[in-house]
């Protein structure tokens, strides 16, 4: 953890040296562009099969594929958007898939909160830019990054738009292309699943985040049973971070 | 549903999104934190993803029960060696929904 108050430190000091060089400084956004794109693609690529799957499912909920892509736009959160067509389909009202929506999406708080660490330098003008572009997906890969490399607000905000862009338009291609796709075709189903191990395992870099994964997967399946509805994603988390951070010096001697 | 709900439904569903996206960005950046609370945001991811996926593998149906025996749980298998040997978000989703396709045709 001591490498996040160093973010952006190398080009706040490269700044000061050199302040107006026009040629130097669009080739600087050429590489953050660069930089951001070959982190954000394997997320791109990601959401294809499910934003097919979900433009699939919403053509079949009666969805217009216009409709799909204001929805993408506008929420840009893979699982409530799957849970808001599934109620709608069901016949719920606007005001219980809003408040749903809410709770699916109240992990967020705790994505923003981890990511904000490294945020202390960013102009704060462009975090409601950012804030905009969290998701699962893009959280844990600029996550790694922050932490592992020379990351920036300029490369995060690329991941974050360019799997915005990936999603809107794999959305809408599959509201049009939905009549033509039976409904469990190539494996769509586990797109979301696959995505998760492979997030998961970036995670898993020490002692301390494989106990707290265990705890957290298995109070959230004793959680899931038991407790209706989806809150048992944001409760099995924080109990099992909270007893990651109880438990830290148990762990290293372990 | 007439087009202005959906568009009211849409609209709240990216408000209440967005606010839990922004809130803690707006509250925490620019801050310095406590340092438990910077190691227990640290631990956050993991345990969101673990809580996420588990219960979609060993769980199903309404209401929810654990049903252990899924090909959910039998592909996961491979494809979670597959990323820890590769660290390759694309080629696990690609080889995850194969699997899964697969095991469907075959179960």
């Amino acid at each position: 953890m001591i490498n996040c108050y160093n973010t952006g430190s190398i080009t706040s000091i490269w700044q000061n040296h050199i302040p107006t060089m026009p040629i130097k400084l669009e080739s600087d956004i050429r590489t953050e562009i660069t930089q951001g794109l070959a982190a954000a693609w394997p997320v791109c690529l990601g959401y294809v099969p499910l934003g097919l799957a979900f433009g699939v499912l919403a053509q079949k909920a009666g969805l217009h594929p216009l409709q799909i892509g204001f929805m993408s736009l506008l929420v840009f959160a893979g699982s409530a958007q799957f849970i808001a067509i599934s109620m709608l389909s069901s016949g719920a009202a606007i005001t219980s898939i809003i408040f749903t929506t809410l709770m699916v999406n109240l992990r967020h708080l705790l994505m923003s909160s981890a990511l904000s660490v490294y945020l202390t330098r960013a102009k704060r003008i462009v975090l409601p830019l950012f804030a905009y572009g969290i998701t699962d997906e893009s959280f844990a890969v600029n996550l790694s990054k922050f932490k592992y490399s020379n990351w920036n607000i300029k490369r995060a905000l690329v991941v974050n738009h360019a799997s915005n862009i990936s999603w809107i338009a794999s959305t809408v291609a599959g509201g049009y292309s939905g009549q033509f796709i039976p409904a469990k075709a190539f494996g769509i189903d586990y797109a979301l699943i696959s995505m998760f191990i492979c997030l998961l395992i970036f995670q898993l870099r020490g002692r301390k985040y494989i106990i707290t994964a265990i705890i957290a997967g298995a109070s959230a399946v004793i959680l899931s049973v038991t407790v209706p509805g989806n809150s048992y994603i944001i409760l099995a988390s924080i109990l099992a971070a909270t007893l990651g951070v109880v438990l830290r010096k148990w762990i290293k001697k372990v | 549903m007439f087009q202005s709900d959906y568009i009211i439904l849409v609209i709240g569903m990216g408000f209440v999104t967005y606010l839990t996206r922004w809130i803690p960005l707006s509250v925490l950046a620019g801050r310095k934190l406590p340092s438990w609370l910077i190691e227990w945001l640290d631990l956050i991811p993991a345990a969101i993803l673990s809580a996420l996926l588990l219960p979609l593998l060993v769980t199903t149906g309404e209401p929810r029960h654990i049903e252990l025996f899924r090909p959910e749980l039998l592909v996961a298998i491979p494809t979670f060696l597959f990323a820890l040997k590769t660290k390759s978000l694309a080629g696990t989703v690609i080889l995850g929904m194969l699997l899964f396709w697969l095991a469907g045709k075959i179960m």
